[in-house]
């Protein structure tokens, strides 16, 4: 494999498996991950799709009976070999969760926490300003940056946790269904705040919305369960615009098309 | 198709009543519960304050205010001093002068001297409140028939007398000074051992221990260490501090060398290691109880696992923390069989001034009066015991003020 090839990607995958002790739950998974693209990741639920989010920053690391084998690369390395620090990888690779978990404390302490713990050194003030912008909340909160993150509502928290993940620089951001606890005129701020975000960074969303897969997507990985073991996989990877109109997999058909129990 | 039925009409009435008088059954059970809990704390706060208070019959050789017009209750010590020179023999204020040097003493010793030397007051009987209250004149008539001599008054066994005085071995004028001191003493060194080892063993085992056979049977330890007889640790104090460790419960190794391994150093870790596991399964169940979201979000910054628990989950936790101290402190005030087994002084009348004096603590000391047979014995421990349950009052309150005020997050 040559280097210029390698980091044509942001993140690749080879024969990926995910173990929650003897369960399989993600099975050979091969991913490459365009740079400065939105990746969508669909599938019914259960098939691992979350697994296999949390496995590329090794958020699996915190559910003790977990596994993987295969590998992830991110510049040629693979992100589970021995000399990789997991805490890196996750300042490398952000994350937000499905539900919004703003830290109890202050709006800015929020945002200035993580880059505190991470060695920034610089205008915090700016920081905290720049990120909240970039994650189109600025806004509404500028005049109550030392209120508690806990009074504003469910899709403000949410784009502070973007604003939050933002601030330290990651190179991925990983998204798990980040507005099915939203209502449409907050997931429709944040899908254009994904798209406004893919100028700099690689995004990866798990979503159920078929919609909002085709709207804010580039790519699409279609996951689905093999029926005799219930390990999930990846079973059409494509351009969104290919996998909405002309999937070559009749399961991906039935199930974009909604046909699908 | 199997056809479902749910109750219908007067049946539905029926089913419906029958819920409702479920439901307030167990209300009445929760209730007489409640009611009961309260009428138990009501009798014991009853029965000391009824001890606590009363007539009492005494009489005295010499009638004070032949010696001093104004009531010696509230003569300076110098006043006493006087007193003392001139209505006590050459030779007796000189012998007490020899155990030590009469200037030196504080006006509470110099008064138990004028009461004890000069006035001579003898207690005959004391009367609880309850009976003060409610049959004065029964106990008068008594009075006047069994002590001809003797003069009556309404007390109170609680004054500030009481606590400011050292122990002594006449009822009237001992007091809770020495005790006091050595209870706030101990509970000091009790939490400063056993909130910091148990936070960290909690920290360990809630973040950092893999959930296997090793780390299962130490939790199990714990929870059974919370069950084991106090005087088991009291043992385990007396083999361990006061034998093994003398050196350092002594003070020996500090250059202090009047002293054994009785000590408040002994007694104090031998309460610490008492409340420890109490202080572990509180802070356990507090760590338990931060949302593992939050973790996730620090972790998913590129949070260090040092970082996550500092910074998000102990401040979380802290209020649970809190609450699991105030109960290790309440229990540590409390206990007296340890206290007993490690070696509490007995009678002792000088303030503990340091971890390596020797000391005695309120439960020993109502322990000690309630033991003897006189009644006056009886009403001072009533005394200190309203003495020990305001001590534990103060603490638990400082402690939820503490609480609430780190409950103010967002
Ligand atoms: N911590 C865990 N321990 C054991 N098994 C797990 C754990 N988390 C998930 N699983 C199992 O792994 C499989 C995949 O779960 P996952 O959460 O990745 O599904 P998903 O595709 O995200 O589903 P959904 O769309 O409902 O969120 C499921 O069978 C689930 O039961
Ligand atoms: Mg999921």
């Amino acid at each position: 494999m040559t280097q210029p090839e390698t980091m044509q990607y942001a993140i690749e995958t080879n024969d990926l498996s995910i173990f929650y002790g003897k369960f399989e739950a993600v099975r050979d998974v091969n991913l490459k991950i365009e740079k400065q693209k939105i990746t969508a990741i669909i599938g019914p639920s259960g098939c691992g799709k979350s697994t296999l989010l949390r496995a590329f920053n090794r958020m699996n690391d915190f559910v003790p009976t977990s596994r993987v084998e295969g590998e992830i690369l991110m510049h040629g390395t693979n992100l589970y070999s021995k000399q990789i620090d997991p805490v890196e990888v996750r300042r490398r690779i952000g994350m937000v969760f499905q539900k919004p978990n703003p830290f109890p404390k202050s709006i800015y302490e929020n945002i200035a926490w993580g880059a505190r713990i991470n060695g920034f050194k610089g205008d915090m003030d700016e920081l905290v300003e720049q990120s909240l912008r970039g994650a189109a909340l600025w806004d509404e909160v500028k005049d109550k940056l030392k209120q508690s993150a806990y009074a504003l509502s469910g899709g403000q928290q949410q784009r502070l946790c973007i604003a939050r993940t933002i601030a330290i620089q990651p190179e991925i951001i990983l998204m798990d269904e980040p507005a099915s606890a939203l209502d449409p005129i907050s997931t429709l701020r944040i899908e254009e705040l994904m798209q406004e975000l893919k100028k700099n960074y690689t995004i990866l969303i798990v979503t159920h919305n078929m919609q909002q897969a085709a709207r804010v997507s580039d790519y699409t990985a279609m996951m689905m369960l093999y029926e005799e073991t219930r390990s999930g996989t990846v079973i059409e990877y494509d351009e969104t615009k290919t996998i909405f109109t002309r999937p070559k997999d009749k399961r991906t058909e039935d199930y974009v098309t909604g046909r699908f129990g | 198709m199997t056809k479902f039925t749910y109750p219908q009409e007067q049946d539905l009435q029926r089913f419906v009543n029958a819920r409702y008088r479920t439901a307030w059954i167990w209300q009445i059970v929760f209730l007489s519960a409640l009611l009961l809990a309260i009428l138990s704390l009501s009798a014991l706060s009853l029965d000391v304050v009824d001890g606590a208070f009363g007539y009492v019959a005494y009489e005295f050789k010499k009638d004070p205010l032949t010696i001093s017009q104004t009531p010696i209750d509230d003569l300076q010590k110098e006043e006493l001093l006087t007193i003392l020179q001139t209505s006590l023999s050459k030779g007796a204020y000189g012998k007490l002068d020899k155990e030590k040097p009469m200037e030196t003493r504080t006006a509470e010793d110099l008064y138990s001297l004028v009461l004890e030397r000069i006035i001579q007051v003898k207690t005959l009987e004391t009367f609880p409140l309850y009976d003060s209250l409610f049959r004065k004149a029964e106990i008068e008539a008594y009075v006047q028939e069994t002590y001809p001599d003797a003069r009556l008054e309404f007390r109170s066994w609680l004054t500030p007398r009481f606590l400011t005085s050292p122990m002594s071995s006449r009822a009237e004028f001992a007091g809770v000074r020495t005790a006091l001191f050595g209870s706030m003493w101990l509970v000091t060194i009790a939490i400063a051992f056993a909130l910091p080892v148990g936070v960290g063993a909690a920290i360990y085992l809630q973040e950092y221990a893999r959930k296997n056979f090793i780390n299962t049977i130490i939790q199990m330890n714990i929870n059974n260490l919370a069950g084991v007889p106090s005087i088991v640790y009291g043992m385990l104090g007396l083999a361990i501090f006061v034998r093994a460790m003398e050196a350092f419960t002594s003070g020996a190794m500090f250059g202090i060398t009047d002293t054994n391994g009785r000590t408040i150093m002994s007694a104090g870790l031998t309460m610490g290691i008492l409340v420890l596991p109490l202080v572990i399964i509180n802070a356990q169940e507090a760590i338990k109880a931060v949302p593992d979201s939050i973790r996730q979000a620090a972790y998913g910054v590129g949070a260090t696992k040092w970082q996550t628990v500092w910074s998000h989950v102990l401040p979380n936790a802290l209020p649970g923390i809190l609450t699991g101290s105030i109960l290790a402190m309440s229990r540590a005030v409390g206990e007296t069989a340890p206290l007993i087994i490690v070696g509490a002084s007995t009678f002792i009348s000088i303030d503990p001034n340091g971890p390596f004096s020797k000391f005695t603590a309120l439960p020993i000391q109502i322990y000690q009066w309630t033991a003897r047979p006189q009644g006056e014995f009886h009403a001072i421990a009533a005394a200190a015991i309203i003495v020990l349950l305001s001590l534990l009052l103060t603490l638990n309150a400082t402690a939820i003020l503490l609480r609430n005020r780190f409950q103010q997050r967002f």
